[in-house]
């Protein structure tokens, strides 16, 4: 390769900085949403790097389904304490406590819709005008449709279908009062640049992303983990398996793969050999054709 | 193909970014599905979703085109409203598809596409030679300044692989694109449906002794296509830490869009005009002894001068051009036409300012690209040279010499939309 020429990591790296910085400089109030995932992990790096040797300018912030995985809340404080930022978090249980949201019906509600409402709650009480997301449009094919600025109206709702065009790198944050915007620094990223980026860059992430033993359940194909959240139905049982997981989400939704994946490399290989994408294990994504569509409308991540 | 790949090797890969376009039955979504299937970038649960879909619509064959129609509506009605990027990626390349739709009506999401891109496909339909889509396509990918064109003569099966039709097509398109401004033009026949030519060599067309599509895509040179010679360095942000440690730090971060810079070369900071040396470029990983595009870094001067965002670092020996009055052709992306004596909001590089359009010189006919001076009102999906004046001086280059420092968007002021694209002159 010339030596005037970056690899393609390098490039959507590059991209990415630009695109926070520009977040920095067109807004007033930034936030960036922290799930403790792997993306958000690469998002938090990211973030350091475009405003280094400056701290970063902007909190995160974390919705907590409060099903969550136990390392992964570990891992978040941690990180939190290494960056030297401020971490944020609202809860779903205190929208249901609240009245603002009503628990799901039946056996084992999930929790990942409500979180919209916790969402876009947080973001009128903070005031936040541009809220980061680690989502990638190779995730969904919804999302494959999704601006790096993506504008929502008063109501937090995004429409598709009238969007802002987006030519070269040149970007439009402009708003009305009460309006804000969704940024997806990661748009051209794909699961295996973010794995490649992790591994390249010396990522610490939450160990459910290794393999290890743990008891689960199959339920119509997904391995969902043995927690308080979930009640057996009938003909159901626990086994234990040796398995990871390649999203974190809500227990209740996120299903793991068998595997023997226990380091990075291992994880790449896995990634590079895989047939069926990382969201395929959610049931959230199960629900409909547009399930995802469906629910960004209203303002999801 | 990329089913193993070690990291070091998926390190090394360079990223080349394509646009794809066509007619409405030229093909282009198979063609893409058939580059994402054959490239192994389509995943079972995607095959099985998009299965189950053809089967209830009781199509023949599995439809790849719907991998690509993200949106309900989409779906419902079999058409691609909007933009949408696909990955996939070969030991080689790493490549991000932007996918337009073919219709008519939709120049606005050709030219968004075909913004960021090196390389265009432009596909025909063996049976009908070159449409005058085919030259609205050659015509915007010459005017986003594309630098590789590849001209897919598909459905090559339909003609029974003949070579005199390909060859038909091939000096029709030459004679045409002579009056483009694109170098670099490949011709490939293929057959997206039976895959001829796009991964694999086509057994059918021996006659052909041209690479496949995959392999042209793979092995176009495109490390030249960024600007090293103009340095341009648009300033984002200051950074000042205010920490112990970085007391007196002092930087400007932006991305490099043209040119190299290094530290100790003497430069030049717009609107200021003050010169100073570069201090050092540096990231959070190391400091850098050159830096060129698009690279996103620090730079800090020897002498403290007055720079915020919107500024420009250029060399004193090599400047921008400085103006109020800007002369341009002009891309229209909203239903609400150009107000020929309104006033906009301008973004150029990390600089906005407010403009009045002063006069539309004419409309081009994107079909025959005759200028059209009679009727000049600009609409949606219509390409004009329009001259605006802004509130301040811009510091821009042409958009033939540098796509990040001679592009803008225009802004309605009241809606927000972004409403128009710019390419200066």
């Amino acid at each position: 390769m010339s030596r005037y020429n970056l690899t393609h990591l390098e490039q959507l790296e590059s991209e990415a900085i630009f695109i926070m910085r520009e977040v920095a400089a067109q807004f007033e109030k930034p936030v960036l949403l922290f799930s403790g995932g792997k993306d958000s992990i690469v998002m938090v790096r990211l973030a350091q790097k475009a405003f280094w040797p400056a701290k970063i300018p902007f909190p995160l912030m974390h919705i907590d389904t409060g099903h969550n995985f136990e390392e992964t809340i570990t891992f978040r404080d941690k990180l939190v304490e290494d960056v030297g930022t401020k971490l944020i978090v609202r809860y779903v249980e205190d929208s249901i406590k609240s009245g603002r949201a009503v628990e799901e019906k039946g056996l084992n509600p999930s929790r990942n819709g409500l979180q919209t409402i916790t969402l876009l709650d947080a973001i009128e009480e903070f005031r936040f005008d541009a809220a980061f997301g680690g989502a990638r449009r190779d995730e969904e094919k919804a999302r494959a449709k999704e601006r790096f600025f993506s504008h929502r109206d008063e109501f937090g709702q995004w429409d598709p279908k009238n969007q802002r065009p987006e030519l070269w790198n040149i970007f439009n944050g402009k708003k009305h009062m009460g309006e804000h915007f969704r940024v997806f620094p990661l748009s051209n990223w794909t699961e295996m640049d973010v794995w490649q980026y992790i591994a390249s860059e010396k990522l610490r992430i939450p160990s459910i992303y290794f393999s290890h033993k743990r008891t689960i359940v199959n339920r119509n194909d997904v391995l969902l983990a043995q927690s308080a959240f979930i009640t057996l139905l009938e003909g159901e049982v626990y086994e234990e398996k040796t398995v990871r997981f390649r999203t974190v989400g809500d227990m209740t939704c996120t299903g793991a793969v068998e595997s023997d994946a226990g380091t990075l490399e291992d994880i790449i290989q896995e990634v590079a050999s895989a047939r069926i994408t990382e969201r395929g294990a959610r049931a959230d994504d199960r629900r409909s054709e547009a399930a995802m569509e469906d629910r960004k409308k209203q303002g999801y991540f | 193909m990329n089913t193993f790949q070690t990291s070091q090797e998926y390190l090394n890969m360079d990223l080349l970014r394509f646009t794809t376009a066509g007619s409405v039955d030229d093909g282009k979504s198979t063609l893409i599905g058939r580059l994402l299937h054959d490239s192994k970038a389509i995943f079972e649960d995607q095959m099985e979703a998009i299965e189950r879909t053809s089967a209830q619509s009781g199509d023949e064959h599995v439809n790849l085109a719907l991998l690509t129609d993200g949106l309900r509506a989409e779906r419902e009605q079999g058409i691609t409203i909007d933009v949408a990027y696909r990955y996939f990626a070969t030991p080689k390349r790493k490549f991000i598809i932007a996918d337009t739709p073919g219709h008519i009506q939709y120049t606005r999401n050709m030219v968004t596409g075909a913004s960021t891109a090196n390389l265009a496909i432009v596909l025909v339909d063996a049976r009908n030679g070159i449409v005058e889509q085919t030259c609205r396509h050659a015509f915007i990918a010459s005017l986003l300044q594309i630098k590789h064109l590849v001209l897919c003569v598909n459905k090559m099966d339909l003609v029974d692989y003949k070579e005199e039709v390909f060859n038909k097509i091939k000096d029709d398109f030459e004679a045409f694109s002579s009056k483009l401004d694109i170098k670099d033009i490949h011709y490939i026949p293929i057959s997206a449906l039976k895959g001829d030519n796009v991964v694999d060599r086509s057994v059918e067309m021996d006659w052909y002794k041209g690479g496949t599509l995959l392999y042209v895509m793979e092995n176009v040179h495109i490390a030249s296509d960024f600007n090293l010679v103009d340095s341009r360095f648009p300033v984002q942000r200051v950074i000042r830490p205010q920490s112990d440690k970085y007391h007196d730090f002092r930087g400007y971060a932006g991305r490099i869009e043209g040119g190299i810079f290094k530290p100790g070369d003497d430069i030049m900071t717009f609107p200021s005009g003050f010169t100073s040396k570069i201090k050092s470029i540096e990231t959070m990983d190391r400091k850098l002894e050159e830096a060129f595009p698009p690279m996103s870094v620090v730079m800090t001067l020897e002498d403290d001068l007055d720079i915020s965002r919107g500024d420009i670092i250029v060399k004193p020996n090599n400047q921008s051009q400085v103006g109020q009055d800007i002369d341009m052709m002009l891309c229209w992306l909203n239903e609400k036409p150009l107000n020929p004596t309104g006033k906009y909001a301008l973004k150029h590089t990390s600089k906005e300012v407010r403009c009045i359009i002063k006069d539309v010189r004419y409309k081009v006919d994107i079909n025959t690209l005759h200028k059209i001076e009679d009727d000049k009102e600009i609409g949606l999906n219509d390409i004009g040279r329009i001259m605006v004046r802004t509130t301040s001086p811009l510091f821009f280059d042409s958009y033939r010499k540098n796509r990040a420092s001679g592009s803008l968007v225009l802004i309605d002021e009241f809606t927000n939309e972004t409403v128009g694209a710019g390419m200066i002159i």
